[in-house]
């Protein structure tokens, strides 16, 4: 992780580190802190804890989002600092709604110049964001929003499995994953497990990414707690509703920062500061699916 | 038997506003419960659709979060973001939506984005999410909020999702496909838009409320409709299953 962090992720770079609720890749947020950079344009549909860590740590400058509240519980306390005070530091702000980014990342991914969507009419968000503008329909049917184009300087995509050419795997909430994948100019995909290209190959519908616009692959287990993996990890509630009175005082976040993210070298040391009980409590049933049978065809 | 508390009014009088509805946009915390209840009860075919990207989900436990795994095991499928927008809200398969927020006005527009001025807020909310494209494409729009007038206001401090507008037909000219807000769920009180104006009114008490309250609530001079009814209260059945199946620990009925 350190070395796919530190090789594709530069000050001044917008990153986006997606994943509704499910597959928010903590662990490599905590890593672009510790290496300190700087200046970040941080991209999300819901910024979520990840996001109120990493501004409270101080590498943003900028936010570009669509849902701005810790899921479930209440507000970004962090961000709404950076916002309302400008502490620690001044965060500039492009929003959109949840469409809006969708429709941004998929002009991005597919090369489009800007996609039009069903919404924004009669609202003050195209007030307050000049990107959001509308057209007129060319085949007459009156005016259309569109957004322009969101294409990433750096994704990075946490799933279940991937082979060792990045061919990757997830099942469970899609989001916007293959989009963002896609729209970025440079991807890191983090995985739970590494398999065989066999295992991949057996179920070819599951493939979300493609290793082709993989750059970097990281193997990092628990990587997305106190988000979750479909399968493998529960979210950790418990985790968001204590952010909730952490995040509230600078000074508890400050040491919250120190004791979880500059306290330990990596990912493998964060998990064993957490109570094995956090672990064998976020640890699902099980409930397979139905096997699939693709046909053998020669 | 406990008193019933108002959020379980709340709760039961809109699980009873989805009888007969197939497909509803379902939103966390209450409106979430009461989707559930719905589809114990008035609604057995309702399917739930969540934001995260889950149609047909068949929660074993109760979320915190619209992200929660138990929406996605089980469910009849898993959705993409950008199928969830666009083939499923867009092209109007969503019947009923619900939203909320921190202020709406007279004709059901929400702000869920900022109190104060946009550039220097005294309060920073979460913002749209998906409530713009909701409140533009879902069929009919069921509001769920607390009646206070801090949230029910004359005008709103930014518009995040569009309701009837300006009133009238000003959401038809101005080619919205959604239907717009058709019902406010409240713990005193219920109110629809059924009028030429579009404009919310009085429509029922719930039992024990006054209208002076009500009106004391409401920070713009309100309208009542034709007739207003007491809400029915719930019966013994809606609260075993809101009590002790729904939400037993009482995280969102309770109050």
């Amino acid at each position: 992780m350190a070395e796919a962090i530190a090789q594709l992720v530069h000050d001044g770079d917008s990153v986006a580190i997606e994943g509704f609720t499910a597959f928010i890749c903590f662990a490599a947020g905590h890593e672009i802190v510790r290496q300190g950079r700087r200046d970040l344009t941080l991209i999300r549909m819901t910024p979520d804890a990840l996001y109120d860590q990493m501004i409270a740590a101080g590498v943003a400058s900028r936010l570009v989002f669509s849902y701005l509240g810790n899921p479930g519980v209440g507000p970004l306390h962090c961000i709404r600092r950076a916002v309302e005070q400008q502490l620690p530091r001044p965060l500039e702000v492009e929003e959109y709604s949840h469409g809006g980014m969708v429709a941004r990342y998929l002009a991005g991914a597919s090369g489009l110049p800007f996609y039009p969507l069903r919404s924004y009419v009669g609202t003050d968000l195209p007030r307050v964001n000049p990107r959001i503008k509308f057209i007129s329909d060319p085949y007459g049917a009156g005016e259309v929003a569109v957004v322009p184009p969101l294409r990433p300087d750096v994704a990075i995509l946490h799933a279940q499995r991937a082979d060792v050419e990045g061919n990757t795997h997830l099942w469970g909430l899609v989001g916007v994953q293959k989009e963002v994948a896609f729209a970025a100019r440079k991807v890191i995909v983090v995985v739970e497990e590494l398999v065989d290209a066999a295992v991949i190959q057996s179920d070819p519908n599951r493939t979300l990414i493609p290793g082709l616009i993989v750059d970097a692959l990281v193997v990092e287990p628990f990587g997305a707690h106190p988000s979750y993996v479909q399968g493998y990890y529960d979210r950790d509630n418990e985790f968001y509703l204590e952010w909730d009175r952490v995040s509230r005082d600078p000074a508890t976040t400050s040491a919250w920062l120190d004791e979880w993210v500059f306290g330990v070298r990596d990912r493998a040391q964060y998990l064993a500061k957490l109570e094995r009980s956090t672990l064998d409590r976020l640890r699902p049933g099980s409930r397979p699916a139905a096997a699939v049978d693709y046909g053998d065809y020669r | 038997m406990i008193a019933v508390s108002p959020t379980e009014q709340m709760i039961v009088s809109a699980a009873r506003a989805l009888a007969g509805v197939r497909t509803v946009f379902v939103g966390v915390g209450m409106p979430n419960v009461a989707c559930n209840l719905a589809r114990l009860t008035v609604a057995p075919d309702l399917e739930l659709i969540y934001e995260s990207g889950v149609y047909g989900a068949r929660p074993a436990r109760l979320p915190l979060s619209i992200g929660d795994p138990t929406l996605v095991t089980g469910s009849t499928s898993t959705v993409a973001m950008a199928d969830l927008f666009g083939l499923y809200l867009q092209a109007g398969h969503v019947d009923v939506a619900f939203l909320g927020g921190a202020q709406v006005d007279r004709f059901g527009n929400l702000n869920t984005t900022v109190i104060g001025d946009y550039a220097h807020p005294k309060v920073r909310l979460p913002g749209s999410g998906g409530a713009a494209e909701i409140a533009t494409s879902a069929r009919r729009l069921f509001i769920m909020m607390r009646l206070s007038n801090r949230s029910f206001v004359s005008k709103l401090d930014f518009v995040t999702s569009p309701g009837h507008l300006t009133g009238g037909d000003a959401r038809a000219r101005a080619g919205l496909a959604g239907a717009g807000p058709e019902l406010v769920v409240t713990d005193l009180a219920l109110f629809d838009f059924a009028n030429m104006e579009r404009e919310m009114q009085l429509v029922s008490l719930h039992p024990g409320v006054t209208r002076e309250h009500v009106r004391d609530a409401v920070g713009w001079d309100l309208r009542e409709g034709p007739a207003v009814a007491e809400t029915p209260p719930p019966t013994a059945e809606e609260l075993r299953l809101l009590r002790e199946e729904l939400d037993p620990k009482g995280l969102y009925s309770r109050g």
